[in-house]
């Protein structure tokens, strides 16, 4: 068993690090209902990290809590090896993390420029009076910016609908439009809920690629929620499969397939 | 008992039928929002417009005279003849549900899927464009309505005095309660009933709440949206009516009359916007703090007339601690 | 045909996000901007200045104020009438000297400020007093929010109704602005030149659009539209609520209490609140930038120009050209205008500002159609 701190290198010749996020014992409820119970997991620095599960098993309620949205009644989540004290959701965005959403969360009244710079508010730092007189410190910071932002639309692909606004586009344009944003805010840590959702073969494989491309060239941790399990064994390095709320699988994906009880979870088990 | 406590006794009863009054404005409001999630602003002008078209419809008024008068040369202003009260009422309910058929056919079937936002103000315009018509219609002028079911026997005007003398033996001080207010309040709990019920228990009552819970999912049950809606207007339409006829029996029919909306906002706010005892016990709540306020802490420290925005500061409280109001459904976000 | 882009290309970010990217937009900005300055001045006279420009002008500055919160910010506001009665009784008290009492001892007073000082400091307090009823935002929504804004404007009626200090213990309870001028020219009073008038409100007019205009396309901007399109979404992605809201809350209240400062001052003169300021003046800001178009800064200024200039023209064609009776024309207004809403909110919800984009595509096009 690898010591929290130690990297390690793939087989393809990447490192992984040591343990950047951990989740430690975390129980989560609604009212009477419990929807995430007593959890524990870590994610390494650099490793593309699957959460799976059937619908409803909490994964995006657990994203969430990373996110800073829910506050766990019990347990603590652990950020660069110390607890993390409650913040709000943009406190967490602050420190690095940024997120797509399942249904996506773009800004409907915006193009698709304005929604990835958005995604650079965090390293907007000019004050108002300064933006009041634009000219000087705001438009220079602005610019500087939009680089940062034509940068990561050029990664996606995206320049011919830079200015569309955002309402107009297909679904699996959406999805990359709110990639971009999340990858505009240069994260140490990014979160995927179901980047997948709704596309077609096609359309996997190039979010796949970007994916990759994104762990790659930036070295971005990714934590994604996914059900397309080929998607999952090609593209993670390691899984955790969570049901009804529980962790019933952790490891590599070759360990998680061949686990009993999530076969049962995912293929389901007759009952007496 | 002594004299603080009759007067504050008094002053809270008083407020509880003004409640009662602004709990039937507030459940227009009420129906409509919960069955198309549109918040009616025009509510309080459609009372106005009922109890001008009831007043006109009596007294025998020719609609438009003004206009017609100004446009043709004319000088007419009276057909002449007088109508019945009861019969005068049936026509203007008829009337109402003209106007409810109306408005959803030339506004609201156009704005499906609108965001709330723009729902509402298209209510505001609404409410310019009837206050408009109304007064292009009956004039603006201040009138008087006398609704009487035959010769002598109208709304009772003026005090109680049989409350009175009752109160003053029992308790040596005598309740001034305005008659209009009890018989109103009696009208008012008898409609919130009859109303409370007809949601409940009856076929379309049940259809409407199917509606207000998901649209999509009533019309896959095979209700007619559109049936529905004008339903809801209709009955709108209808207790605006009642308000119109006790407030304006009470002080006149005249442009006032349509801010009696503006009163019935903190009630829904307090109540929440989707509940129908949420604005009996709003309207309860508004009537009774309004008034007392105004007596133990506005007029003696205040200098008076803090009934204009108690009832919005108050609900402003409660909205703090308590964003959906009272019994408002919980707005619960998730992403 | 000439209404071209070919070859005007932008080599800069900068270049890109400038206001006006095509040169033609740009020319024609200058020529108005010229005609404002330079050319109206000497040829309008007191009835025009009177009964359009001044209104347009400061009900511009409201309207984009108004914008900023309810269009750029999503926060429905019902209190601008309030609001503006903020701004033109702050710039009142402090165009007569404030005293400052504590304790029963008059500290000191303050010196009458000038008239320019007097309308900024309308919009400062109005800015505080904005943030102070923009609070209750963070809690509460849509709705809920525009009806309490509402308390808002029934309570600071009230106040300015009741607190004689606020108009000076007149016996009337009005306030009137006393003669003030700039530069040896008068700017308030009843011997005011119009251009002067003109000048002045132009003044702040072209500011508050500068500023709206640059506040709306930065960050600040960005922030604002993201609470407005999904504010949780904004929260997670790293935006302050409270902060955004605020700001937002703080800006629009500053144009809508300069607004009303001039509108006290160098419009009317002499106002009492409760006609000047209820809440038919906030629905009337209101049914500008729906008009005009929400989100725009154009929009501002065309509905603004849109609702300033019906009434007069209904006038005109009613009471000059058909010749009925006033109060015919004033029910008349009413129905038009609530008319209009309902048309533009089903025809074109994007308003004025929307149409004229539309236009402006098609011209770049003209005469293919396509």
């Amino acid at each position: 068993m690898k010591d929290n701190a130690d990297s390690y290198v793939t087989e393809d010749g990447r490192t992984i690090g040591p343990v950047v996020m951990e989740m430690k014992n975390i129980t989560l409820r609604f009212g009477g209902v419990e929807a995430i119970k007593d959890i524990s997991f870590d994610i390494r620095e650099g490793e593309i990290r699957a959460i799976i599960g059937p619908n409803g098993a909490g994964k995006s309620s657990m994203l969430n809590v990373i996110s800073g949205f829910y506050v766990p009644q019990e347990g603590q989540v652990w950020y660069q090896g110390a607890p993390r004290p409650p913040m709000k959701p943009y406190q967490v965005a602050e420190q690095g993390i940024a997120r797509t959403f399942q249904n996506i969360a773009l800004f409907e009244g915006m193009s698709v420029l304005d929604n990835v710079m958005t995604g650079r508010l965090t390293h907007m730092k000019s004050g108002m009076l300064a933006q009041t007189f634009w000219r000087g410190a705001a438009e220079r910071e602005e610019v500087a910016n939009r680089e940062v932002a034509e940068k990561i639309i050029d990664f996606l692909e995206i320049q011919a609908i830079r200015k569309t606004p955002v309402a107009r586009l297909p679904y699996g344009l959406k999805k990359r439009v709110e990639l971009a944003r999340a990858l505009a805010a240069e994260p140490s840590l990014l979160l995927l809920d179901e980047p997948m959702a709704g596309m077609n073969v096609e359309e996997k494989e190039d979010m796949s690629r970007f994916i990759l491309d994104v762990n790659d060239e930036f070295g971005t941790t990714i934590a994604l929620i996914e059900h397309d399990m080929g998607v999952v064994m090609d593209l993670s390095d390691r899984v955790v499969v969570m049901d009804y709320g529980k962790k019933i699988g952790d490891g590599t994906p070759n360990e998680v397939r061949n686990n009993q009880e999530v076969i049962d979870a995912y293929l389901g088990v007759a009952h007496d | 008992m002594n004299e603080q406590l009759a007067f504050t006794i008094e002053v809270f009863l008083n407020g509880l039928m003004a409640g009662v009054l602004y709990a039937l404005v507030a459940l227009g409001f009420v129906l409509i929002y919960k069955a198309s999630g549109i918040f009616n602003y025009a509510q309080g002008v459609m009372a106005l417009f009922a109890a001008m078209t009831l007043v006109g419809i009596q007294n025998g008024q020719v609609p438009f005279a003004h206009l017609i008068n100004a446009i043709f040369g004319t000088d007419v202003h009276k057909f002449g003849w007088h109508i019945h009260s009861f019969l005068a009422i049936i026509l203007t309910v008829f009337v109402m549900i003209a106007l409810a058929w109306a408005v959803q056919r030339f506004v609201f079937r156009h704005l499906v899927g609108q965001e709330p936002i723009i729902l509402f103000m298209a209510t505001i315009g609404l409410a310019y464009f009837l206050e408009g018509i109304a007064d292009l219609m009956w004039g603006s002028e201040l009138k008087a309505l006398n609704v009487c079911a035959a010769e002598g026997t109208c709304l009772p005007q003026g005090m109680n005095m049989w409350l009175e003398g009752t109160t003053y033996e029992a308790f040596g001080y005598g309740f001034f309660i305005d008659n209009l207010d009890i018989v109103a309040s009696i009208i008012a709990v008898l409609l919130v009933g009859g109303l409370v019920m007809f949601a409940q228990y009856t076929k379309q009552g049940r259809a409407m709440r199917a509606v207000a819970d998901d649209h999509q999912a009533a019309l896959s049950v095979g209700v007619s949206l559109n049936f529905i809606w004008i339903l809801v207007w209709s009955l709108a339409g209808f207790v605006a009516l009642v308000a119109g006829i006790m407030w304006g029996a009470k002080s006149g029919v005249q442009f006032s009359l349509s801010l009696i909306a503006l009163k019935a906002l903190p009630v829904l706010m307090l109540g929440g916007f989707t509940s129908i005892p949420g604005a009996i016990v709003g309207g309860l709540i508004i009537g009774v703090g309004e008034k007392l306020f105004e007596f133990l802490i506005g007029a003696p420290f205040l200098g008076g007339a803090t009934e204009n925005w108690f009832a919005y500061m108050l609900a402003l409280l409660f909205l703090v601690f308590r964003p959906q109001g009272l019994f408002g459904e919980k707005i619960i976000e998730r992403v | 045909m000439f209404y071209r882009e070919a070859g005007d290309f932008s080599t800069t970010y900068a270049e890109d996000q400038q206001t006006f990217p095509i040169k033609f937009d740009r020319y024609r900005y200058y020529v108005v901007l010229f005609i404002a300055i330079v050319v109206i001045p000497f040829v309008v006279n007191d009835y025009w200045v009177n009964s359009l420009l001044l209104p347009f002008l400061i009900y511009a500055i409201a309207a984009l104020g108004l914008n900023i919160l309810v269009g750029y910010c999503g926060q429905v506001s019902l209190g601008t009438g309030g609001f503006m009665a903020v701004g033109a009784y702050s710039c009142y008290k402090f165009m007569t000297g404030i005293d400052i009492w504590w304790g029963g001892e008059l500290l000191f007073r303050l010196p009458e400020f000038n008239i320019f000082l007097s309308v900024l400091m309308g919009g400062v307090m109005t800015a505080l007093v904005g943030v102070l009823f923009g609070l209750p935002s963070l809690r509460i929504k849509g709705f809920y929010l525009a009806v309490a804004t509402l308390a808002a404007q029934f309570f600071l009626v009230w106040l300015f109704n009741r607190v004689a200090w606020f108009y000076n213990y007149s016996a009337s309870g009005q306030i009137s602005a006393p003669e003030r001028g700039l530069f040896g020219v008068l700017i308030t009073g009843p011997s005011v030149a119009p251009w002067a008038a003109y000048l002045f409100c132009l003044f702040f007019t072209v500011i508050c659009a500068y500023v709206a205009r640059n506040l709306t396309r930065g960050a600040a901007g960005r922030k604002w539209m993201a609470i407005r399109d999904m504010d949780i979404a904004a929260e997670i992605i790293g935006v302050n609520p409270l902060r955004a809201k605020l700001t937002a809350f703080a800006v629009s209240s500053f144009f809508i209490g300069i607004s009303g400062a001039l509108f006290f001052a160098v419009y009317l003169g002499a106002v009492e609140v409760g006609e000047a300021f209820s809440i038919t003046k906030s629905f009337l800001v209101l049914f500008m930038i729906i008009i005009g178009g929400l989100g725009s800064i154009f929009g501002s200024f065309a509905g603004a120009a849109f609702l300033v200039l019906l009434p007069v023209a209904l006038k005109v064609v009613g009471v000059d050209w058909l010749g009925w009776p006033t109060d015919i024309v004033a029910h008349l207004q009413l129905v038009i205008v609530g008319l209009l809403i309902i048309v533009f909110l089903i025809a074109e919800p994007h308003g004025i500002a929307q149409l004229w984009r539309v236009a402006k595509e098609k011209l770049r096009l003209w005469p293919f159609p396509h």
